[in-house]
């Protein structure tokens, strides 16, 4: 099958779905007389989302850029940490069952902590916030592939006569890369929709959240339209995050501990 | 014959893991091997009867816990550390995110040769193992018996004298794994390598070898050293030769000796 064939045939059965789906959805309201603040028509929605587009656009790009900071921090954070605790055994059996822990309780109402700290019209809570759950995920995951790396590669290292370094530079940090990206594609999103709870909190009503939730009892119909505005961003978030796994994994031919040609 | 012209010498070495623990285990007791320059020796022996153990210890991957082992002339740690010897596992260890020719600078790089250098030396060794032309190829792109090939030539890259093999073709099938075993001694012959290998298979021991020591287990110990006289040079005829059948089951009697006694040991502690 050609390349294009096979982009078709794997693009039509969602497209024909969705589609679908928006029309079943439309005909719906239609038929049974919903009251739009029960539920608007996709119709209206996209009305609005055309009407309002300027402001989504605004609304994206505050939602987006807290997104994106705290995601590039809680990166370089996370990695950062998994070093240090990869290097001191100690700081790891002190640190790792506390950073589990963290990450199991709901901690975004640490933004109202953050909110607290810092002046009303201040981006720095969110972005911290966000920093912070990407921070774990990242940590978790990189740790991981720091340590446990084959068996067999330490043994042959070791018969080289490496020295610790050696071994971080030759085996451990190639071998935490796809976990690194793995990490990503796991945080990408979550990173997003921190980023609109976390409005929910207070602060600055400028983002995604905040417009939703303003929206929802006046207008609903514009209410939905931010709800695609955050859609569309959390989407295009995940898919860069996978566009470079895979272009990591295609370099390296397979996932960790994989193999496929 | 001096020390220093024998590839091995382990001396009254034993081996005991979690001392003074209710997990200490005896793995290895007054364990004595000496391996000539270009000998072929294999160790055989049933599961947990140290021999894999005895290997890491040539490698100075683990200390024992008395006696003492020289590789080349040199204390095994010493001999680590110069790189006196290649090694290779039942599992090919390539790393995936290098080419197939960088996997087998790898151990050069580590030495800290000059790129050109360890390049040529790579392709050199690819082609001992007949692998020239997968140079630039992914690990994970080959077949499980090229891979092995690639951990040889790997093993072989900084012309250690010694060979230390850990059941390198025990995921192998039959065929593949006969056609490794004559590559092996004819590679082992081009470069004048002694080489200490570890197997459960009797056909490969006595094919290989020039001398099989049989091991026992709890405690570790050897308990055979039989020498194969089917010359030097071996083939697929070897293989369906008389006297190898006769060393097969000289082997494999050895093997089931311990077995015997063993089992006379459990009965005699049974009530009857």
């Amino acid at each position: 099958m050609t390349r294009l064939g096979r982009v078709v045939r794997a693009v039509w059965p969602p497209l024909v779905f969705g589609i679908a789906f928006l029309a079943l959805w439309e005909a719906a309201v239609n038929v049974f007389d919903w009251k739009p603040y029960f539920l608007p028509k996709p119709s209206s929605i996209w009305t609005q989302f055309t009407d309002n587009l300027s402001s989504i656009r605004a609304a994206v790009a505050v939602s987006g850029a807290n997104a994106l900071v705290g995601l590039l921090c809680g990166t370089a954070l996370g990695v950062a940490m998994s070093f240090l605790l990869m290097r001191f055994r100690l700081l790891n059996d002190m640190l790792s069952p506390l950073a589990v822990g963290l990450n199991a309780i709901p901690i975004f109402v640490l933004v109202a902590v953050f909110n607290n700290m810092f002046a009303i019209t201040s981006e720095i809570p969110r972005r911290l916030m966000v920093t912070l759950v990407v921070y774990f995920i990242v940590l978790i995951n990189v740790a991981k592939g720091l340590r446990q790396v084959e068996s067999t590669h330490v043994e042959l290292l070791r018969s080289y006569a490496a020295s610790p370094t050696q071994v971080l530079v030759k085996a451990r940090i190639p071998n935490a890369v796809p976990y690194l990206f793995t990490a990503l594609t796991i945080a990408a999103p979550v990173a997003v929709i921190t980023a609109f709870v976390s409005e929910y909190f207070g602060g600055t009503q400028n983002g995604l959240g905040s417009r939703i939730t303003s929206n929802m009892t006046a207008n609903t119909a514009a209410a939905w339209a931010y709800v695609l505005g955050a859609c569309l961003l959390g989407l295009a978030f995940y898919l860069v995050s996978v566009l470079l796994e895979r272009l990591i994994t295609q370099h390296r031919g397979g996932s960790p501990g994989g193999g496929t040609t | 014959m001096e020390a220093s012209e024998r590839a091995v010498q382990v001396s009254g070495v034993s081996k005991v893991f979690n001392p003074g623990t209710p997990r200490q285990v005896d793995a290895l007791v007054d364990v004595e091997l000496t391996v000539a320059p270009g000998e072929f020796v294999t160790l055989i022996g049933p599961s947990g009867c140290g021999k894999s153990t005895l290997l890491r210890l040539i490698a100075s991957l683990i200390e024992p816990t008395t006696g003492t082992i020289t590789v080349n002339g040199k204390p095994a740690g010493r001999a680590r550390l110069d790189q006196e010897y290649g090694m290779a596992f039942q599992q090919a260890g390539l790393f995936d995110w290098r080419s197939v020719v960088k996997n087998v600078e790898l151990p050069l790089e580590l030495k800290g040769w000059d790129k050109a250098k360890r390049r040529e030396r790579a392709l050199d060794m690819l082609a001992l193992v007949k692998l020239a032309d997968f140079a630039e190829h992914r690990p994970w792109q080959l077949s499980g018996g090229m891979q092995q090939r690639v951990a040889i030539a790997r093993a072989l890259a900084a012309h250690p004298p010694l060979l230390l093999m850990d059941e390198p073709f025990g995921a192998l099938d039959e065929m593949t794994r006969e056609h490794m075993q004559a590559e092996l001694l004819r590679i082992c012959a081009d470069t004048d390598t002694s080489v200490v290998f570890v197997t459960h298979s009797i056909p490969e021991a006595v094919y290989l070898s020039r001398r099989v020591v049989v091991m026992s287990r709890r405690p570790g110990t050897i308990s055979h050293v039989i020498d194969v006289d089917l010359g030097a040079h071996r083939d697929v005829d070897t293989r369906e030769d008389a006297g190898f059948y006769k060393k097969v089951t000289e082997v494999r009697e050895a093997l089931r000796g311990h077995e015997v006694d063993k089992s006379l040991m459990a009965t005699g502690g049974e009530d009857r």
